[in-house]
């Protein structure tokens, strides 16, 4: 943790209660918008997308009935900031069988912010197929975008400081689940 | 990473980093397109002072399906033979703005001078230097070993390789041996006296001169090229006496435990250190080998040249 | 030759007691107490004197290749090391196997001054290693060879080396041997071992070095003529020579600085200044080389003196040139590698710098002891300085030092030659 910042800056925004609802609700707004989860592939971005891209398919499941194939979607070597840092190790990405094509996409992650890795994602898409239509679910939307992307699914609109960060920590990947926003004015 | 010269320079980490990406990437041969827009607007030069047509286009498609910029420079005259020298040929790359050089050179330690003498400021890869390295090959060869007997993931800790062959000339013995070792495995170097190292004995493997007595104890084996003109300096007696002793047949192959692989470099020399059928039988993986060898220089390449380097932290 | 006397005023022959040595004539005239000596005083604030260095193995490359070095050039570059006197290898082109090129090299070396030069003839014409040069021309010419090398290349045909060791009886000549079987180093780059195997150089093994002395001292017994082995670089060569000097054979032997001091590991840097041949060997062989100069089983110190052109080094390994510079830097790896270590005093270093080289190579007026009557070819040293190695000052044509930026102990201050100052506080008079 960063030292610059003593406990009083960090805030819980959603605590556990808050992630299992939104989650449920995400889920449910998406079954209704698609009219059920047939053509459905959830694909999330890692990190933290994969874990709520298996959660979000869970509770598909319960609501609908029916399992929906759920996957993940490196996003790293279509990011434009690559040059920005040394060299990433790749994350997995993982299509289910029968690809993409006709299929709606949900892409799922957890922090919608700049914009840029959704935009990264919609790259990477086209290189795999073609889907009939592609969605966005996001946990927290924290704003500033920098491109014209929005979610079609948010579970908080969050107002925050560009200074500020917002940090998910979900079950699975992290011993609890929680978002918090740290450092900032705050 | 900033190049890679030895198979000797990469940890445990650093090798499985470049297995675990090249595993990732591998996926791209499976989808319609093959390409990624990672290296866009980077250079790759292929510089050959050697002919290896394989090792070049294997380099080639990799760095292709990065949507690098790729240059091939064929040079056929090394400074040896009084042609232009490494030095004048890496200036110039210099100045046209090569990002990385892929080197190819009969001369071991090239790689590694063009990489310190201050002539290029580019990632360099060594594609095969003399009879010292390379490193890709052997990353290569362990990502094939590791798909087949570990499942694709971790390192090779346990496995038991054997190399058979002109251990003394073959760069890819030198950094598979490095390279495997890294990785946990114990490899034995199988040949005749004459084809081996002086000092083999304190490289990090164990030596045996008898094939027949090591077979039934590995899980793989990885058959070297021997060129029928080691003959003509006493290294061996006769191609056939070199093949009854260290060939790979159909009645050796028995001996491998069942599960056992069969790799080879290539190009090979069929009826010399392998046998045509044992060569199309389906333990031998070697057109796997080749497949691999893309998904391992696209690793590479993307770990040298994907992230931020040199040239771009001077421009900030 | 002046007339005038010249005095070292308070100058420490051998390191021992201050004296001034007063030179007149192209001679010591007196070795007095310190501050009586009268004439034109250089003060020498008692520096070390040594009789001036005589090195045995010096490649000056002309005629021929005068990009690289030329006599005037490495004369200086000799001057400045201590040197009064160097041996000129044959290896120029064309080489030095007729009277006429040996002449040419002694005339030239004459007329620079500062060092005496004395040519080293070929042992076979062309140094082809088939058919003996004109050995007896060379001898009676004005230059008066008495070293004979086909150095580079090995004499490897025992039946021509036999030859070529009988016939330098008739005028005391002896036979320098680059001992190197050749068919054992094919392409050799470096030293075999376990390293060479790493690195992919092919190997330079000790034996293909000890094989040819064994060999070469058993013929000079048989004929009972003077053999000289050069740059010895293995312990297993020092137990040969050892064995044949202890048998009465008449060797010789020198030992280049090189190979006191650096070892194989620095080719794995792949950088070719430290590509040399002999090749630089392991640290068991260093310890063993110098503890034979000391006990004087070796007897020289010879620089092996290799200048090369920038872009024969400036290459990739196996297209680099053999060879590193050596007549600026030899006394320092001298102090460094043999006093600092307390091996030899400063006495016997001038037996292996100087007395011995120079009797091996019958160098008339050199090699003597720092006596009165002895002609003045003397070094003045500093022991205490050090100094920063930078190629780019050397005196001589090329670059192709190993010492590059590594601080050095002893510093050559003054050296006078036949009497005449040929470097005065550290720079040459001409």
């Amino acid at each position: 943790m960063d030292s610059g910042f003593t406990d009083s800056a960090r805030s819980v925004v959603l605590d556990a209660g808050d992630i299992g609802r939104a989650i449920r609700r995400i889920s449910h707004e998406i079954v209704e918008r698609n009219k059920g989860a047939a053509d459905l592939i959830l694909l999330g971005i890692p990190t933290r997308g994969v874990f709520l891209a298996d959660r979000i398919a869970a509770a598909i499941e319960q609501i609908d009935g029916e399992g929906v194939a759920v996957g993940a979607l490196d996003i790293t070597l279509y990011r434009d900031d690559l040059r920005l840092r040394p060299a990433r190790a790749l994350e997995s990405t993982a299509i289910p069988t029968g690809g993409i094509d006709d299929k709606v996409v949900v892409l799922v992650d957890d922090v919608l912010f700049s914009g840029r890795t959704v935009r990264a994602a919609l790259d990477a898409l086209n290189d795999i197929g073609r889907p009939r239509g592609v969605q966005l679910a996001a946990l927290v939307d924290r704003g500033h975008r920098e491109l014209p992307i929005r979610a079609d699914f948010v579970g908080k609109n969050l107002p925050t400081a560009l200074a500020e960060q917002v940090r998910v920590r979900l079950v699975g990947f992290d011993d609890i689940d929680e978002v918090t926003i740290e450092g900032g004015a705050r | 990473m900033r190049h890679l010269l030895s198979a000797g320079d990469l940890d445990v980490d650093a090798a499985c980093l470049i297995l675990d990406t090249a595993a990732q990437l591998a996926s791209v041969t499976d989808r319609s397109v093959k390409k990624l827009p990672t290296l866009r607007g980077r250079t790759v030069v292929n510089l050959f002072f050697e002919d290896s047509t394989r090792t070049r286009i294997s380099f080639e498609i990799a760095a292709k399906r990065l949507s690098a910029d790729v240059i091939n420079f064929a040079a056929k005259g090394s400074s040896v033979s009084k042609g232009e020298s490494l030095k004048d040929t890496a200036l110039t790359l210099e100045a046209m703005g090569a990002d990385a050089v892929v080197i190819r050179h009969s001369s071991s330690g090239a790689p590694h001078r063009l990489a310190t003498a201050g002539w290029i400021q580019g990632s360099v890869v060594n594609a095969g230097d003399g009879t010292h390295e390379h490193p890709t090959q052997a990353l290569l060869d362990a990502f094939t070993l590791r798909h087949h007997l570990r499942a694709g993931t971790g390192d090779l800790a346990g496995l038991r390789v054997a190399i058979v062959g002109d251990i003394l000339h073959s760069r890819v013995a030198r950094s598979n041996v490095l390279l495997l070792r890294t990785l946990g495995a114990q490899v034995t170097v199988i040949a005749p006296p004459t084809l081996l190292p002086y000092g083999v004995n304190d490289w990090p493997c164990a030596v045996s001169y008898d094939l027949d007595d090591v077979l039934p104890h590995v899980d793989a084996v990885m058959m070297l090229r021997v060129q029928a003109e080691r003959m003509h300096a006493a290294y061996i007696p006769s191609v056939n006496e070199y093949s009854r002793r260290y060939g790979l047949d159909i009645c050796r192959l028995g001996l491998l435990p069942p599960h056992a692989i069969v790799l080879h470099p290539g190009p090979m020399n069929r009826g010399m250190e392998i046998s045509a059928d044992v060569a199309d039988s389906a333990r031998a993986v070697m057109v796997e080998q080749v497949t691999n060898g893309v998904s391992i220089r696209m690793a590479v390449l993307y770990l040298l040249l994907g992230g931020m380097t040199d040239e771009d932290r001077k421009d900030l | 030759m002046t007339k005038q006397s010249t005095v070292l005023r308070g100058v420490r022959p051998y390191g021992e007691d201050v004296v001034d040595i007063v030179i007149r004539a192209g001679v010591i005239s007196e070795i007095v107490k310190a501050g009586s000596g009268a004439g034109q005083v250089i003060d020498a604030g008692e520096l070390i004197a040594l009789p001036g260095f005589v090195d045995l193995h010096t490649h000056l490359r002309e005629p021929g290749r005068e990009d690289a070095e030329t006599i005037e050039t490495g004369s200086r570059a000799a001057a400045l090391g201590g040197f009064t006197a160097v041996f000129a290898m044959a290896n120029t082109s064309p080489v030095a196997d007729t009277a006429g090129v040996v002449e040419q090299v002694w005339h030239l070396g004459q007329e620079t001054g500062l060092v005496d030069v004395f040519p080293v003839g070929a042992v076979t014409v062309g140094l082809g290693g088939e058919q003996l040069a004109e050995l007896g021309a060379m001898a009676t010419s004005a230059a008066q060879v008495r070293v004979f090398s086909d150095d580079g290349k090995c004499v490897h045909d025992a039946a021509i080396m036999r030859r070529a060791l009988e016939y330098v009886k008739a005028f005391d000549g002896v036979i320098a041997q680059h001992a190197q079987e050749p068919r054992l180093t094919v392409d050799a780059q470096m030293n075999e071992g376990l390293l060479s195997g790493q690195l992919g150089l092919t190997g330079w093994p000790g034996a293909a070095e000890e094989s040819i002395v064994a060999r070469d001292v058993l013929l000079a017994e048989h004929v009972d003529s003077r053999l000289h082995v050069c740059h010895v670089s293995t312990a297993g060569s020092v137990e040969v020579i050892k064995w044949a000097k202890a048998r009465g054979i008449k060797v010789t032997a020198e030992v280049t600085p090189h190979h006191l001091l650096l070892t194989e590991d620095l080719v794995a840097t792949y950088d070719p200044v430290y590509k040399v041949n002999p090749p630089l060997r392991t640290s068991a062989d260093v310890i063993a080389l110098r503890a034979a100069l000391a006990a004087g089983t070796i007897d020289a110190i010879a620089t092996d003196h290799a200048p090369h052109p920038h872009e024969d080094k400036d290459c990739e390994w196996a297209a680099a040139a053999f060879g590193m510079l050596g007549l600026q830097t030899a006394f320092s790896i001298a102090v460094l590698t043999m006093i600092n270590s307390g091996l030899l005093d400063w006495r016997t270093l001038a037996d292996r710098l100087s007395v011995r080289p120079a009797r091996i190579g019958h160098a008339v007026g050199h090699g003597h002891d720092l006596v009165v009557g002895a002609p003045a070819n003397i070094a003045v040293v500093d022991p205490a300085a050090s100094w920063v190695v930078e190629p780019a000052t050397f005196a001589s044509k090329s670059r192709n030092s190993p010492y590059s930026g590594m601080t050095l102990p002893g510093r050559v201050v003054h050296v006078f030659k036949s009497g005449e100052a040929s470097v005065t506080g550290g720079s040459t008079t001409c």
